[in-house]
């Protein structure tokens, strides 16, 4: 009983040790190959073509589901705060409240889950596609570095668009939240205004968009790295942008955690309030 | 084995590849290629035959310096890929133009412009109506009518996507083109079709060096002027196609006789 006890003890021992080999192995190459394309950003031929292409994907292509997405935010989150603040006689603070979670948390994380959903699935699709078409072998022999070419351009498009997406976002949730508040509930115009105004600052607004750089750059790394190394035909196309997209969203929510901690640690060390 | 399994019956003054004792594995136990001995001469159209699994795809990417050797020397038109690092490896494959499988063209660029890519990538001084110019004019050598020039991939049939890949492999006048398996799950007809092709390519620019991969026994021996057969990851004969009508050799002459494919 004790010699049974012992080996699953091993078993499970071993499969943890495993499973966490295997963790460090991927994160540290997926590390390598978001270090290498960064690298590569600054190489020549410089391939501005490609960013703007995919900006307009990753950017354009996402205002309308983002702008829908926020208003419904905007609306919903407004609603419960108003239900609660009514009851301690604060519905002047919904405004502020509101302004600040969107600005500083769900502004950045949703406009990332969705993006990374959205741009990160298809990004992993498409350089999965490209890889067992044998369309990236055929980059290759061209003399075309595959990174270069394919990944590096997609990196920097995501971190440009998904500051500009989380703007919309924060603005649009607000223009969701200001509606709920003015024209259903009642509250009064200037003093919905005047509460945000007095108490979001730019560095609130800033922390979310540099946030979302920051998501932007994660989901576009992963996305990219399960598509870059698929294998297996259709059905590992499908894994990799399975598997791309949960752990971009997961990894997200995670960061999400962690810079905020940092952020906070920052204004404390800075001085700057709240 | 024939002791002569890896002379050459050719013997022209340069070779476009040299294989010296390749040898490749990827889990450090079983080889792939277990010590390959191959000289493919310039401006030859070479066939590489053999059983599936025999290590014909592998051998070829060592050529295209897609894998370096677990031990050995690769030398390409006089370069020793070894010695390349990845940037230089990078521009060095512009001596090549490959035809895949599947013709691997670019699927969000039409067929003019998957033509035009290589040049634009390689040919930087050249003006965007001369790289049209060359496209097109590639195109035309491979027999695709200027019609389908705008299509997709998608768009146009097999042969069609075929010819489109071969007028990129041509796009940057490369010495070497390669062949990967470039009939395997075509049709009779779309597949004589293709061969022809190859051969009409080769015969049109004197000096390239065409290598192919293929199962295709028939038109490997028609087309062929130099024939490498591969089995267990070594060569087991190479030669003109004469050489395999006369070997001894029981494996190879099994599989010419019966014209095994797999």
């Amino acid at each position: 009983m004790t010699k049974k006890i012992a080996s699953w003890m091993d078993k499970i021992f071993l499969y943890f040790l495993n499973g966490s080999k295997e963790f460090v192995r991927e994160v540290g190459s997926m590390a390598i190959f978001g270090l290498e394309s960064v690298k590569l950003l600054f190489a020549r031929p410089f391939r501005y073509g490609e960013i703007i292409k995919h900006c307009e994907f990753i950017g354009n292509q996402s205002v309308g589901i983002i702008t829908l997405a926020s208003i419904f935010t905007g609306l919903a989150i407004s609603f419960q705060i108003y239900l609660g603040f009514k009851l301690v006689n604060a519905v002047d603070l919904v405004g502020p409240t509101v302004a600040l979670g969107i600005s500083r948390e769900l502004g950045p994380v949703l406009t990332g889950l969705i993006v990374a959903a959205r741009a990160g699935g298809a990004m992993a699709a498409r350089l999965g596609t490209m890889r067992v078409n044998e369309q990236m072998d055929a980059l290759d022999v061209m003399g075309v570095n595959t990174k270069q070419y394919l990944i590096s351009p997609r990196l920097i498009a995501a971190v440009l668009c998904m500051p500009l997406l989380t703007a919309l976002f924060d603005f649009m949730a607000m223009v969701g939240s200001w509606f709920l508040c003015t024209k259903l509930v009642g509250l009064d115009h200037a003093v919905f205004l005047s509460k945000i105004r007095d108490t979001v600052e730019i560095h609130h607004i800033a922390e979310g968009l540099i946030k979302s750089a920051l998501f932007g750059f994660m989901f576009s790394v992963i996305c990219t790295y399960k598509g870059f190394f698929t294998s297996g035909g259709a059905k590992g196309v499908g894994e990799a942008t399975n598997r791309g997209v949960v752990i971009s969203m997961v990894t997200i929510i995670i960061m999400d955690y962690f810079l905020m901690n940092f952020i906070r640690i920052y204004y404390i060390m800075t001085g700057v309030t709240r | 084995m024939n002791p002569t399994a890896t002379d050459l019956t050719l013997k022209p003054p340069e070779y476009a590849v040299v294989l010296d004792d390749v040898k490749k594995t990827f889990d450090g136990k079983d080889f792939v290629l277990k010590g390959i001995n191959l000289k493919i001469p310039k401006g030859s159209l070479t066939s590489i035959i053999g059983f599936s699994g025999t290590g014909k795809s592998v051998m070829l990417k060592h050529m295209l310096g897609l894998y370096k050797p677990t031990s050995g020397k690769v030398s390409v038109l006089g370069t020793d890929l070894s010695t390349l690092n990845q940037n230089d490896l990078t521009k060095f494959r512009c001596n090549y133009g490959v035809l895949f499988q599947s013709a691997a063209l670019f699927d969000d660029m039409t067929v003019l412009e998957n033509v035009c890519f290589p040049l634009e990538e390689h040919r930087r001084d050249l003006k965007r109506e001369q790289v049209l110019q060359i496209a097109s004019e590639k195109l035309k050598m491979v027999g695709l009518d200027p019609k389908h020039n705008n299509k997709l991939p998608s768009q146009i049939s097999g042969g069609m996507q075929k010819r489109t890949g071969l007028a990129r492999a041509l796009a940057l006048d490369p010495e070497i083109l390669v062949y990967d398996e470039p009939t395997t799950g075509l049709d009779p007809i779309l597949t004589e079709m293709v061969d022809n092709l190859i051969l009409e390519t080769h015969k049109a620019r004197p000096g390239t060096t065409s290598i192919m991969v293929s199962h295709d026994l028939a038109a490997a021996f028609r087309i062929a002027d130099f024939v490498v057969m591969l089995d267990a990851g070594k060569v087991l004969l190479s030669g003109a196609p004469e050489v395999f009508y006369k070997t001894d050799i029981e494996l190879v002459r099994r599989f010419v006789d019966k014209g095994i494919k797999h």
